[in-house]
């Protein structure tokens, strides 16, 4: 596809640092290529502000090939923007039109505290995975085959599907609640497949939805937009497997 | 901690959400079959129906169903408030530009403004019918009037009669000529040795059709009845087949059988309620 030029008109959140209050700044950009991405289109901008000897925007961004989740932009209303399954690195300035006007904001959320600018603190995920998204496994050298253990292919699959989460937070920025539980459903999912994951399954549950409820993460109400706006993709159906798990986890 | 967690924890609000809505359901189907009779036209149509109205306040199988119904009501509402609360506080500052319908049907995002008006309405309505029913010192009672030909040729005689529970009739006169009395609304004593002899009906038919049959009132109820189950058409709508994913039971086998299912529900059911009062206001005679 030839690539051509079109000029836009941005308006971004800027935001001194987390005690400030932020808005809306306005900012034209001319000759942006349709070939280049979101992110290269921001550089482009930061380049322009730099020459105006301005503070350039603050945005997260580290591989640029959709797989470590850093690139969280809310873009014209949507979580990585108009297209479907991509990350905002993955995204294209062929999704837009010569004179559109491009709103980019951070991810909104309690728990997702904004730093920056664009960049928020999704420590917030990490902590939830801490309480429990692991196995425990010996290390003393004498460890296991990983195929000793025979894993049924539909179980091995929908475990991969699950752990294909990058924890982007476009789950919980997307949600009108603010609810983390596409993200913690899929790492719940993850383990509780697999005959490893199985062992510590009960305790996993209760303390990563605990610590999902502490974080300030809201409920789900099953509207679908995480599912929807996920860039890999993970299914709702990991939700209703966390409801599951934690079901019989608070009874036994 | 596994207590708490059955009560307190986001997951055990969503489970709690789900079980009483969809015991709602069920409630919702009983009371539509009962409210059908009322589309009946037969001549013991009104009878039917204060018999039914009759065993469904008496009944303490029913009673039991009927305050389980009352506070999956309180529960689900009070439940449904607290969430909606915590899920505003989970996003303090909003966004400028938002985008909700390229992702979300409308009946999911507003299950809330939804509900606060099936709760408005469910209070109007009890107010209207259950507590008339329950405690309105002026309620009608059943009564029939019995035709009887007295001289061939003469114009028939006709008499108010009460309908007993017992199966017998009373003479409405009875009461103004001082043999017999009603007392507690619908107990019926005999005056001269004050025993109790028989029990009579309450009229709910006779108030369901005068209330929907005015024709200011009646116009005017029959039009936010309508709108009403439009309402709740809209909560089952989302809320049907989202119950099942809150319990966890979501399987892609089944998948598309609930979320139909529960489209068909959230459709028919508010619409069979709603063809009760439109009946009863334009086409009953
Ligand atoms: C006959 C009356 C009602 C029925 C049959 C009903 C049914 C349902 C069902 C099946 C759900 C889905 C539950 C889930 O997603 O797990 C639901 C959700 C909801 N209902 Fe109701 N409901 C009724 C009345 C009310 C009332 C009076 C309120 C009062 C405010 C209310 C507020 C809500 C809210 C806020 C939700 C969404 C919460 C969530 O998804 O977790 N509902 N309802
Ligand atoms: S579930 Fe999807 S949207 Fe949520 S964090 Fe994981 S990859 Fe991102
Ligand atoms: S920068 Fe790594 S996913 Fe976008």
């Amino acid at each position: 596809m030839a690539s051509k030029s079109i000029n836009i008109n941005l308006k971004i959140w800027r935001q001194k640092d987390a005690k400030s209050k932020g808005q809306i700044e306005t900012y034209k950009l001319d000759n942006v290529s349709t070939a280049s991405s979101f992110l290269e289109m921001l550089d482009q901008l930061n380049e322009q502000l730099i020459n105006e000897r301005k503070e350039p925007v603050a945005f997260d961004h580290d591989c640029r090939e959709g797989i470590c989740g850093m690139c969280s932009l809310y873009i014209n209303g949507r979580a990585h923007g108009p297209a479907s399954k991509v990350t905002t690195c993955q995204l294209h300035m062929r999704s837009f039109k010569d004179g559109d006007t491009i709103y980019v904001e951070p991810w909104r959320s309690k728990a997702f505290p904004v730093v920056k600018d664009l960049i928020v603190d999704r420590s917030a995920f990490d902590r939830i995975q801490q309480a429990g998204g692991f196995v425990s496994v010996n290390t003393s050298g004498r460890t296991i085959d990983a195929n000793a253990t025979p894993v049924p292919k539909h179980d091995a699959d929908r475990a991969f599907e699950a752990a294909a989460c990058i924890g982007c937070g476009a789950c919980v920025a997307s949600c009108k609640n603010g609810s983390a539980m596409l993200f913690v459903g899929a790492k719940v999912s993850q383990y509780a497949l697999l005959p490893q994951g199985k062992v510590e399954a009960t305790e996993r549950v209760l303390n990563m939805v605990r610590q999902m409820d502490d974080e300030g993460f809201g409920n789900c109400t099953n509207t679908g937009a995480c599912e929807v706006e996920c860039p890999k993709g993970i299914s709702l159906e990991n939700i209703a497997r966390m409801n599951r798990e934690y079901l019989f986890a608070s009874v036994k | 901690m596994a207590k708490s967690a059955l009560l307190k924890s986001s997951l055990a609000k969503k489970y709690w959400m789900a079980l009483t809505g969809l015991f709602l359901c069920l409630f919702l189907i009983g009371h539509l079959l009962g409210n059908l009779q009322l589309l009946s036209t037969g001549k013991d149509a009104a009878l039917n129906f204060n018999k039914y109205a009759l065993f469904m306040t008496t009944n303490p199988a029913v009673k039991l169903l009927s305050y389980l119904t009352y506070f999956s009501i309180l529960f689900h509402a009070v439940d449904g408030i607290v969430l909606t609360v915590q899920n505003k506080k989970a996003r303090p500052v909003g966004y400028v530009k938002n985008s909700a319908s390229s992702n979300t049907i409308w009946a999911s995002r507003n299950m809330a403004v939804l509900g606060t008006l099936i709760l408005v309405f469910i209070v109007t309505h009890m107010t209207n019918f259950w507590a008339v029913m329950h405690f309105d010192k002026k309620m009608p009672l059943q009564t029939v009037t019995i035709e009887s030909e007295v001289m061939p040729g003469m114009p028939p005689q006709t008499q108010e009669m009460y309908v007993t529970v017992e199966g017998s009739y009373i003479p409405v006169a009875a009461v103004e000529q001082g043999m017999i009395s009603i007392q507690n609304r619908t107990e019926v004593y005999r005056t001269d040795n004050n025993l109790k002899i028989a029990h009579l009906y309450k009229d709910l038919y006779k108030i369901t059709v005068e209330f929907f049959k005015d024709a200011k009132w009646g116009l005017i109820a029959t039009i936010l009845y309508v709108f009403s189950m439009l309402v709740l058409a809209f909560h089952l709508y989302h809320g049907f087949g989202s119950a099942f994913q809150s319990l966890g039971l979501n399987n892609p086998k089944y998948n598309l059988l609930i979320k139909n299912f529960g489209k068909a529900f959230a459709i028919i059911v508010p619409l069979l309620f709603a063809v009760i009062p439109v009946y009863i206001h334009f086409f009953l005679k």
